[in-house]
C-alpha cells in the first residue's frame, strides 16, 4: 500500500525543525498522531477522524490553535491605520465585536484571512509585566502558516505610530459544538452572555482570558485566548467534562469544509480576490463605497462585472472523495477549474469539495466533471454550507 | 495455507493456486477511517507491483499494489457497501481481491507473519 502519511504536510513549507506546541506533551498524553503541520507539530488524531467530527457535531470538541498567530495593535489612529491593509469596517466597530476579514495585497490577491476584535480599555494582552497600552486597540488571529510574512508585511506597511505585539506566550484553543458553551460556562460563569462574534476579558484560576463566541466548524462554540503557561491546567479542566473530547487537525478540517470555510493556501491565495472566493460579505459597505484599501480598484470592479471564476461547494456523484489538486474539465476534457478543498463530509455521509469555476457554471444545480489520477467523476454545484450553522446571535 | 506479508503492508494468503490479498492490521491504523475502496475487476491480468486496488480515508487515498502477478477471480464485493470493513476486519472480512498465481515463486522473499510483526515493530 503507498504510504497514506507521505503527502501530510503539503503547506509548501521547507522543512526546518518544527516547533513544539505548550500542549505538546499533553498532546501525546492523550494519543495524539502528531504530524508536521505550519511549522509546528500538531496532532492530527486522537481516537479518530469520523470519531472526533461527529462528537464535535454532537456534543464539544476541544481543539488547540496555538500555532495561530495572535496579534495586538495599539496606537493613535490604529483603526484608520488597519483599514489601508484590509476592507473591513473596523472605524465603526464597537468594542468587544469582531468581524471576519482579509490581508490585501495591492493586486487584490488574499494575503491571508482573519479575524479582528476591538478591544474594550480593559483587556489582558501586553506584554508580561508591562501596562496594556491605553487608547485604541485591536486583537487579531492570523493563520500559523502565514503569521510571520504577515507581521513583516504589517511592520512594513503600517505606520511607526502604531505597535504590534506578537502574543507569543499566551495558547489558543477552540471549544466548538452544541454543548461546548454550556459546559466552559461552568467552569467560567457569564461566558454564555456573549453572543456570536462578541467577545470579553474573563478570568480562571487567576488567569486573565480572552474569549470569543466564534470558530471554524459552523457549530456554536468559542475560542479562548490564556497565558501559555495556564493552558494545560485549563485542558485538563475542560476534559474533565464528559462533554469534552479532544479533536485533531483532520476533523478540523472536515468540519470547517462541512461548514463551507475556506482554508488559507488552500481555497485562498495570493492569486485569489475576495470576490472570486465568494467572500463579499467581507467588503464593508462604507468601505465598498469609499475605496482605499489594498487592489479596491479591480475588487470592486469584479464585484460590479461579475468575477470569471468563482469558489463554490460540489456534491460528489458516489462515494470516492475527490481531494484539493484534481480539476474540472470540459466535455472536451480541457481544464476548465480546480478543486481546491474536499475529502469525504462525516455528517453529509457522502464526499463534497470546493472548486473553483467559470461563472457560467457557479449556479446551484449545473453538473460539472472533475477529473483525478486519470479517472473521472460527475458533481453538482450545491449551496454552502453543506451542513447548516448553528450559530447562536 | 500460508499467508505472507510485504513491505508495502499487504498481506497475501495463498490456497492452491488462488491467492487472497489484503491491507494489514497496521495499514489500517494507519489509514484511519476507510471511506472507499476500489477493487479490480474480474479477469484483470495483474503484474507484481502493479496497482491493483485503491483505498481511502478520510484524510488520504493510498493504492493498493498487488504482491504476485496473476489474473483477479474476484474483487470483494462487500467494501464498495461497507468500506469500514477493512478498519473492523483487516486481515479477514476486509480483503481486497483474489486472484490465480501466474508464478507462485514470487511469493519467496516475502515476510512471514513474525518476521512481518518484527518489521512494523522498528517502524
Amino acid at each position: 500500500m503507498s504510504d497514506p502519511n507521505s503527502s501530510q504536510d503539503a503547506d509548501g513549507l521547507e522543512p526546518i525543525a518544527p516547533s513544539l506546541l505548550p500542549l505538546d506533551a499533553w498532546h501525546r498524553a492523550k494519543g495524539g498522531r502528531m504530524v508536521p503541520f505550519a511549522g509546528y507539530v500538531m496532532p492530527v488524531q486522537y481516537e479518530g477522524i469520523m470519531a472526533e467530527h461527529l462528537w464535535t457535531r454532537q456534543h464539544a470538541g476541544l481543539f488547540d490553535v496555538s500555532h495561530m498567530g495572535q496579534l495586538l495593535f495599539t496606537g493613535e489612529g490604529v483603526a484608520q491605520a488597519l483599514e489601508a491593509l484590509l476592507p473591513g469596517d473596523l472605524q465603526v466597530l464597537a468594542a468587544n465585536r469582531m468581524r471576519y476579514s482579509l490581508l490585501l495585497a495591492d493586486n487584490g490577491g488574499i494575503l491571508d484571512d482573519l479575524m479582528v476584535t476591538r478591544l474594550p480599555e480593559a483587556h489582558p494582552f501586553g506584554e508580561a509585566g508591562e501596562p496594556v497600552p491605553a487608547g485604541e486597540a485591536f486583537y487579531m488571529v492570523v493563520n500559523g502558516a502565514t503569521k510571520y510574512d504577515d507581521l513583516g508585511h504589517l511592520r512594513e506597511a503600517l505606520p511607526d505610530s502604531i505597535t504590534i505585539n506578537h502574543l507569543e506566550d499566551r495558547a489558543l484553543l477552540a471549544l466548538q459544538g452544541p454543548e461546548a458553551v454550556t459546559t466552559l460556562a461552568r467552569l467560567i460563569p457569564g461566558v454564555d452572555a456573549l453572543r456570536f462574534m462578541t467577545a470579553g476579558a474573563f478570568e480562571w484560576a487567576g488567569h486573565a482570558l480572552w474569549i470569543s463566541r466564534s470558530g471554524y466548524t459552523g457549530e456554536d462554540g468559542c475560542e479562548i485566548s490564556l497565558p501559555a503557561e495556564a493552558v494545560e491546567a485549563f485542558a485538563d479542566a475542560l476534559t474533565a467534562e464528559a462533554e469534552v473530547q479532544p479533536i485533531g487537525l483532520g476533523a478540523r478540517d472536515s468540519l470547517r469544509l462541512e461548514a463551507g470555510l475556506p482554508l488559507y493556501g488552500h481555497d485562498l491565495d495570493e492569486e485569489t480576490t475576495p470576490v472570486a472566493a465568494d467572500l463579499g460579505f467581507a467588503l464593508s459597505k462604507r468601505r465598498r463605497e469609499e475605496g482605499g484599501f489594498p487592489g479596491a480598484e479591480r475588487i470592486l470592479a469584479e464585484r460590479a462585472e461579475g468575477p470569471a471564476i468563482k469558489r463554490v461547494g460540489l456534491r460528489v456523484d458516489g462515494r470516492q472523495p475527490v481531494r484539493e489538486g484534481a480539476t474540472v474539465v470540459d466535455q472536451a476534457g480541457k481544464t476548465i477549474g480546480r478543486v481546491t478543498s474536499g475529502g469525504f463530509a462525516p455528517s453529509v455521509g457522502a464526499p463534497i469539495a470546493m472548486a473553483y469555476v467559470p461563472a457560467a457554471l457557479a449556479v446551484a444545480g449545473t453538473e460539472v466533471t472533475l477529473s483525478q489520477r486519470g479517472k473521472t467523476h460527475t458533481a453538482e454545484v450545491v449551496p454552502m454550507p453543506f451542513i447548516s450553522h448553528r450559530y447562536v446571535r | 495455507m500460508s499467508r505472507y506479508f510485504t513491505e508495502e503492508h499487504e498481506w497475501v494468503e495463498v490456497d492452491g493456486d488462488v491467492a487472497t490479498v489484503g491491507i494489514t492490521e497496521y495499514a489500517q491504523s494507519q489509514l484511519g477511517d476507510v471511506v472507499f475502496v476500489e477493487v479490480p475487476d474480474e479477469g484483470r491480468a495483474l503484474s507484481k507491483g502493479d496497482d491493483a486496488a485503491v483505498v481511502e480515508s478520510v484524510k488520504a487515498a493510498s493504492d493498493v499494489y498487488t504482491p504476485a502477478s496473476g489474473t483477479v477471480v474476484e474483487g470483494n464485493p462487500a467494501l464498495e457497501a461497507n468500506p469500514a470493513l477493512v478498519n473492523e476486519d483487516p486481515e479477514g472480512e476486509g480483503w481486497f481481491f483474489r486472484l490465480t498465481l501466474a508464478d507462485a515463486s514470487e511469493l519467496e522473499g516475502l515476510m512471514d507473519a513474525d518476521q512481518y510483526a518484527a518489521f512494523v515493530a522498528k517502524l
